[in-house]
């Protein structure tokens, strides 16, 4: 870890339509961290990586790599949650892939020696070079996760946030998304941002864990927030955390009767009851 | 035999045929967005409610051109400021819709009774691509070719605001003005083919031919090319089929080039469907 601050939020306060979302947030991500970002769904997940992004008005100061967090920072890769596209939708994989690195430029665009051999060196890098010449839409969820992740980073940024890359997925899908994404971060050097509402498929390759719940933060190894005492004082009430087989459990309440937001990786749809 | 060389010597027909080719190409090249963007009621409804503005100019007596791309620059900043969300936006849409139907129909009885236009209600919905003036082709020509030219100058960031606003806003697009401008764009195109077509049949020339288009190629800038050539294909076998049906029953008038294109359309789309079908299922 080198020790640059990639992003600094300091006091981050989120209100939308009146309701505190997030509130007196503090984090500070490394150069070269993978960041888990944990929390069931209306945490405030999805809120936290807008305002990284720049998205949102926010009360206190979020800054990435030293600057005021903007719109725009070519610095900075998204995946964005739940991206549907309908079967017909004329749409190439490698049209998508290419808009990573100009789609915000004006007109059409002009076909180049350059241009085309970053693309295809980037759908190879993400193994998607097979159905890159298919319509988008007939795609299955993982092949589309990896165009939306080659589309991020064909752009070259330095921090890469995913929003629930791995919601929609197989249990399989799931894995090898995560690996790949571990895999080419660690090869570009880029710091990574991965929403889940599951810890377990992150386990292999997260240096941190951001837990949010109810508007609070905590931020640490995962050993370290993992922990009954640490998630009972973030949601304000009894939690247990039970490892099985390597696997994390939280279970709310005294009686465990409700699982709170991790999963054990048993049950065939991998996701939360 | 003297009818067909009637045909390639009228000037209604050189009209035809311009008008038809230009408004159809664009149509086409606009209509894929509008596929990509699922924006196909909004498109119904901006003919519709330029409809309104055109019974509106008969009344007048002013070009029905200008009644068209009037109410529909209009209605389409109209549409567009008052929902931004998808659900909003179609429930807004159908509001406005309403109400221009309403005036339209009063505006239409006006015509018949006051200004004498009898024809007025046919040539507004259903289209009045033999009568137009030369003049007016000239101005559509001009109309047709700044939209193809914002289009393409549009073209990437508009890709990329119709798959993912929210991408296209984090890489600095200002979405809600390219949204705005391609609205704009959207009922110049419908108006143009509303005079073609008529306002009722409008939005079948902008989205026919695209819905077709994209079965038969996945590659964007391809599909608009399609979209184009099977517009131009579907209006010109129309005013052909119209002006041959001159001696069909009940005779002494063509049959509407609007019927032979929306037909024509249905028949594109629906080989287009079968022909690839099954073959596209990987």
């Amino acid at each position: 870890m080198t020790g640059e601050v990639v992003v600094d939020v300091r006091n981050l306060g989120v209100r939308i339509g009146g309701r505190p979302v997030l509130h007196n947030i503090d984090v500070r991500i490394q150069a070269g961290e993978f960041i888990g970002l944990i929390g069931a769904n209306g945490a405030g997940k999805s809120t936290f990586l807008k305002a990284v992004l720049g998205l949102l008005p926010a009360a206190g100061t979020v800054t990435v790599f030293g600057q005021p967090a903007r719109r725009g920072n070519r610095a900075v890769g998204y995946v964005p949650q739940n991206v549907r596209m309908d079967r017909d939708t004329p749409l190439r994989g490698w049209d998508l892939v290419a808009l990573g690195l100009d789609g915000h430029r004006w007109g059409f665009p002009l076909p180049g020696r350059e241009r085309r051999r970053r693309v295809e060196e980037m759908l190879e890098a993400v193994d998607a070079a097979r159905y890159a010449h298919l319509p988008v839409g007939r795609l299955s969820g993982g092949e589309q996760q990896r165009l939306l992740i080659a589309q991020a980073l064909l752009g070259g940024p330095r921090l890469l946030l995913l929003d629930e890359p791995l919601a929609s997925l197989d249990l399989k899908s799931a894995h090898e998304v995560v690996g790949l994404v571990a895999r080419l971060a660690r090869e570009r050097g880029v710091t990574v941002l991965l929403v889940a509402h599951d810890m377990n498929p992150l386990l292999p390759v997260v240096d941190r864990v951001l837990y949010l719940a109810d508007g609070r933060a905590a931020i640490g190894r995962v050993e370290e927030i993992f922990r009954s005492e640490v998630l009972s004082r973030l949601y304000g009430y009894p939690v247990e955390v039970l490892r099985v087989k390597g696997r994390i459990l939280v279970l709310g309440g005294d009686a465990g009767a409700h699982v709170l937001s991790a999963e054990t990786h048993c049950c065939p749809a991998g996701h939360p009851a | 035999m003297s009818m067909w060389a009637g045909f390639w010597q009228s000037p209604e027909v050189h009209g035809a045929l311009a008008l038809g080719a230009v408004v159809a190409a664009v149509s086409g090249v606009i209509g894929v967005f509008v596929v990509l963007r699922g924006q196909s009621f909004a498109g119904h409804a901006l003919a519709d409610i330029g409809g309104a503005g055109a019974a509106g100019a008969f009344l007048a007596g002013v070009n029905s051109l200008w009644g068209f791309l009037l109410f529909g620059l209009l209605g389409a900043v109209g549409v567009e400021l008052l929902g931004r969300r998808a659900r909003e936006r179609d429930l807004a849409t159908g509001i406005v819709l309403a109400l221009a139907l309403g005036v339209e129909a009063l505006l239409l009885y006006f015509d018949t009774r006051l200004a004498g236009g009898a024809q007025a209600p046919m040539l507004v919905l259903f289209g009045s691509v033999f009568v137009v003036a030369p003049s007016t082709v000239r101005v559509v020509a001009v109309l047709s070719l700044v939209t193809a030219a914002v289009t393409g100058a549009l073209y990437r960031p508009l890709l990329l605001c119709s798959i993912e606003p929210e991408l296209a806003v984090t890489r600095g697009i200002p979405v809600t003005l390219v949204s705005l401008v391609f609205i704009l764009l959207l009922a110049v195109v419908v108006e143009e083919g509303s005079l073609v077509v008529g306002a009722l049949l409008s939005t079948g020339l902008l989205i026919g031919p695209a819905a077709a288009a994209v079965r038969l190629t996945a590659k964007t800038g391809w599909a608009m090319f399609w979209a184009a050539l099977l517009g131009v294909a579907a209006v010109w076998a129309g005013v052909f089929l119209a002006y041959g049906s001159y001696r069909w029953p009940p005779g002494g008038h063509g049959w509407p080039v609007s019927f032979f294109t929306a037909a024509l359309i249905l028949v594109f789309y629906l080989a287009a469907r079968l022909g690839t079908g099954s073959r596209q299922g990987a």
